[in-house]
């Protein structure tokens, strides 16, 4: 509760004679947004790409400490290798201190595991089009719901194989085309290959050929809003990819049970920052940018996404009608010329929805 | 009938001295020391080639001739690098093939073809010294050892991995090896190198498979190899001091993976799997089977004449009674088609001459044509002539009468004039 605090009302507008007597309460608005938020819960939906083997499942595991992946649900006890890629999405409420989240796994079996991995991302593309899609035509229905459930993929973490070389060919491919539609998290994954200076090698070509490829992951530079979000994100730009071990078993040590993998000459502890950087991915994910992750989905890739598609709507729409600037998105005080429109899935009879709502 | 198998053991009853012969073989062995052929497969980072240095303790790739893994290809190479070293007076070639580009890029399909080409052509190589008159130097570059480097995934063998192996199983000994092994705990080890083996027998990959010996000693050895199949190594030159000793081993901030402890990872069984006891064994399943495979591929392929040989499969086991009976087959049905192309051809050319003919016949009737036309206006152009010639003759004829008549005339005035006077 604020007044715990009692902070002087800093410019708020108001000329402070000081005292209390002038504390209007507005910063009682962030109270009321918790109390809110708490009651709603929140919505986040994770993707994780990567050849099989590279610990993708166990690293969700281990970011939200419990069993979350898709292997934990249907326990396969035969890995076989899909022969198409495969996209298999896996729900769960979680819940933490009364603050509730719709965590939704998407994991995609099959992706850079077959001989010829040509256009291996165009499933992926079109699944995250597909939920921009969904989302787009829930906003513009005409009686749409209070709250839009939202299965945008919010952020994709793409799993990069310890070589310790460079970026291979199929990665580049990958982030160039993805990087454009949805926030990408690159991490170099099952980093106990790797010894330190083999690690900071590694990350710092991997940096160069992310720079020479004009590949934009999260957090990206444009949508820096202020000097600080530039300052804190700087620091993380130097460590991306970030070096990580993911485990979800404990063992013993120094008297303190912690997740870690166990092996004959020691002990990595998965949340040492001495040993991998896990701690720093999940503070990104969750403790820090995560609303700023899902800020940037909805408002600037959504958007892209969605200002395409009515454009093309648009032209589709303006190339049949024959007959004079009928529809034009500035035209005042034009009525739906076809009223009832069933508020399903038609890209033309929505346009005229959507210039209604804009007015 | 006594056959060779009875041979009656004798004891000996003083020193003869032929107990010197592996001696001799030892010492003309070394003088003329060793070659090996090793070839390394797999994706780029596995460690090959850190790998190839620790074996031999020596620095193939160094900072200054950087190995092929530190730029990835856009095709797949193969690239040989040659080494004599030497220890306790034994020498030894050493040559190590590379295949960078393997598996690194987006479409992999038949990224294996550059290896099985290189891998025939050395056996090509072999067969055609072989085959010569004057034979007195072979040399052997045939590849007596693949090892084939499988990612730690911990689940199983890729696509890629399968079709590699099964295609490289009967052309050179297989040995497949996990990569980067200090990626796994000994636990998630054991479950994959029991997966990998499932999957090998599954796909009925044939890998190189320890000859049993008849001592017992080795065989319990060779047994406890077996059971650590595929060996799962990490490779290190780099020397790191642990607890007083110095080891081989990397560094990490938990502890040091030491590449030469048994209980870390299996780099020193496959060292001396490779080196110090089976590495004539390999060359011998190299000479004995594989080389042996291809060449009664190759040859059979030459005695069937142009037969597709993927239908013979090089089996020289065939009877030579279905040989024949195979070949007077192929030559009956050969002589068949040359008669049914004799026979087109004959058709071909009586249609040609008939319709020569019938071309000429045209063309002389033309001829004929035209002269008789010819012939007709000649004859026209002669009575012509003729006619005007007639023209011709009546008009002389009647001039000739006027001149007569005129004569006539003439004559009758002089005699008148004669009777009339007297002629002054």
């Amino acid at each position: 509760m604020s007044e715990s605090a009692k902070p002087q009302p800093q410019g708020k507008g108001e000329k402070t004679h000081g005292g209390d007597s002038s504390y209007v309460g507005i910063d009682a608005i962030l109270e009321q947004m918790r109390r809110k938020a708490m009651k709603q819960g929140f919505e986040l939906n994770i993707m994780v790409v990567g050849q099989s083997g590279l610990g993708k499942s166990t690293l969700v595991n281990t970011l939200f400490k419990s069993k979350v992946s898709r292997k934990s649900v249907q326990p396969d006890p035969e890995e076989r290798i899909p022969k198409t890629i495969e996209i298999k999405s896996i729900s769960h409420d979680i819940e933490e201190k009364g603050v509730r989240m719709k965590l939704t796994v998407i994991d995609t079996p099959g992706f850079g595991d077959q001989i010829n991995n040509e256009n291996c991302w165009q499933p992926i593309m079109k699944f995250i089009n597909d939920q921009y899609e969904v989302y787009l035509q829930e906003e513009i229905n005409i009686n749409r719901k209070k709250r839009i459930p939202d299965s945008r993929v919010h952020c994709c973490i793409y799993f990069i194989p310890p070589t310790g070389h460079c970026l291979r060919p199929l990665d580049v491919e990958f982030m160039r085309r993805l990087s454009k539609v949805v926030n990408i998290v690159p991490v170099i994954a099952k980093a106990d290959t790797l010894t330190l200076e083999e690690r900071d090698y590694f990350k710092q070509t991997i940096r160069e050929e992310l720079r020479a490829n004009g590949i934009d992951v999260y957090p990206q530079k444009e949508f820096d809003e202020d000097a600080e979000d530039r300052m804190i994100n700087d620091k993380i730009r130097e460590m991306i990819p970030f070096a990580v071990v993911g485990s979800d078993q404990e063992y013993q040590v120094n008297g303190k049970r912690i997740l870690g993998r166990k092996t004959k000459w020691g002990t990595i502890e998965v949340e040492n920052i001495a040993h991998c950087e896990f701690a720093y991915l999940r503070d990104l994910l969750i403790r820090t940018h995560m609303q700023n992750i899902k800020d940037i989905t909805g408002s600037i890739h959504y958007e892209t996404y969605r200002v395409r598609r009515l454009n093309e709507s648009n032209i589709h729409f303006s190339a049949h009608l024959s007959d004079g600037p009928a529809v034009q998105p500035k035209a005042n005080g034009q009525p739906e010329e076809q009223p009832p429109i069933a508020p399903q899935a038609n890209g033309v009879a929505a346009q005229h929805e959507a210039l209604s709502h804009e007015m | 009938m006594d056959s060779v198998d009875t041979i009656q053991h004798r004891n000996l009853e003083g020193y003869v001295g032929f107990a010197n012969l592996p001696n001799q073989v030892y010492r003309k062995s070394v003088k003329r020391g060793f070659e090996f052929t090793l070839m390394v497969v797999g994706e780029s980072g596995l460690g090959k080639s850190t790998l190839i240095n620790s074996l031999f303790l020596t620095d193939l790739y160094s900072k200054d001739y950087p190995g092929p893994s530190q730029r990835i290809k856009k095709t797949v190479q193969v690239e040989q690098s040659k080494v004599l070293i030497k220890e306790g007076g034994v020498q030894l070639t050493l040559t190590i093939v590379d295949t960078p580009g393997f598996g690194d890029a987006v479409d992999n399909s038949n990224c294996w073809q550059p290896v099985i080409n290189y891998i025939d052509s050395k056996c090509e190589d072999f067969l055609n010294a072989e085959s010569r008159v004057n034979r007195r130097s072979m040399p052997d570059n045939r590849v007596h050892c693949c090892l084939y480097f499988i990612a730690p995934s911990g689940h199983g063998l890729k696509p890629l991995d399968i079709e590699f192996m099964k295609r490289l199983h009967d052309k050179v000994n297989v040995i497949p090896l996990i990569a980067k092994a200090d990626t796994l705990t000994p636990e998630e080890c054991q479950l994959f190198k029991k997966q990998i083996m499932k999957e090998i027998q599954e796909h009925k990959i044939k890998i190189y498979e320890f000859p049993d010996t008849e001592d017992d000693e080795d065989n319990k050895l060779i047994r406890k190899i077996k059971e650590k199949m595929p060996l799962a190594v990490v490779g290190s030159n780099v020397v790191i001091e642990v607890n007083g000793k110095k080891v081989r081993g990397r560094q990490y901030p938990w502890g040091v993976a030491e590449v030469e402890n048994g209980e870390h990872c299996d780099f020193t069984v496959l060292r001396n799997m490779l080196i110090r006891t089976h590495m004539q064994d390999l060359k011998d399943v190299t000479n004995n089977v594989h080389y042996e495979n291809y060449r009664s591929k190759k040859l059979a392929a030459v005695t069937c004449n142009g037969v597709d040989t993927s239908k013979t499969k090089g089996q020289l086991t065939k009877s030579p009674l279905a040989q024949m009976e195979e070949e007077r087959r192929e030559h009956v049905m050969k002589m068949k088609k040359m008669e049914a192309e004799m026979e087109q051809v004959f058709e071909m050319k009586v249609k040609e001459k008939k319709q020569k003919l019938k071309d000429s016949e045209a063309e002389l009737e033309r001829r004929h044509e035209q002269m008789k036309r010819n012939l007709e206006a000649q004859y026209k152009e002669l009575e012509e002539k003729r006619r005007v010639f007639e023209d011709e003759k009546a008009n002389w004829e009647a001039q000739q009468r006027i001149l007569e008549q005129q004569k006539l005339d003439a004559s009758k005035t002089m005699e008148k004039n004669k009777k009339k006077g007297k002629i002054f």
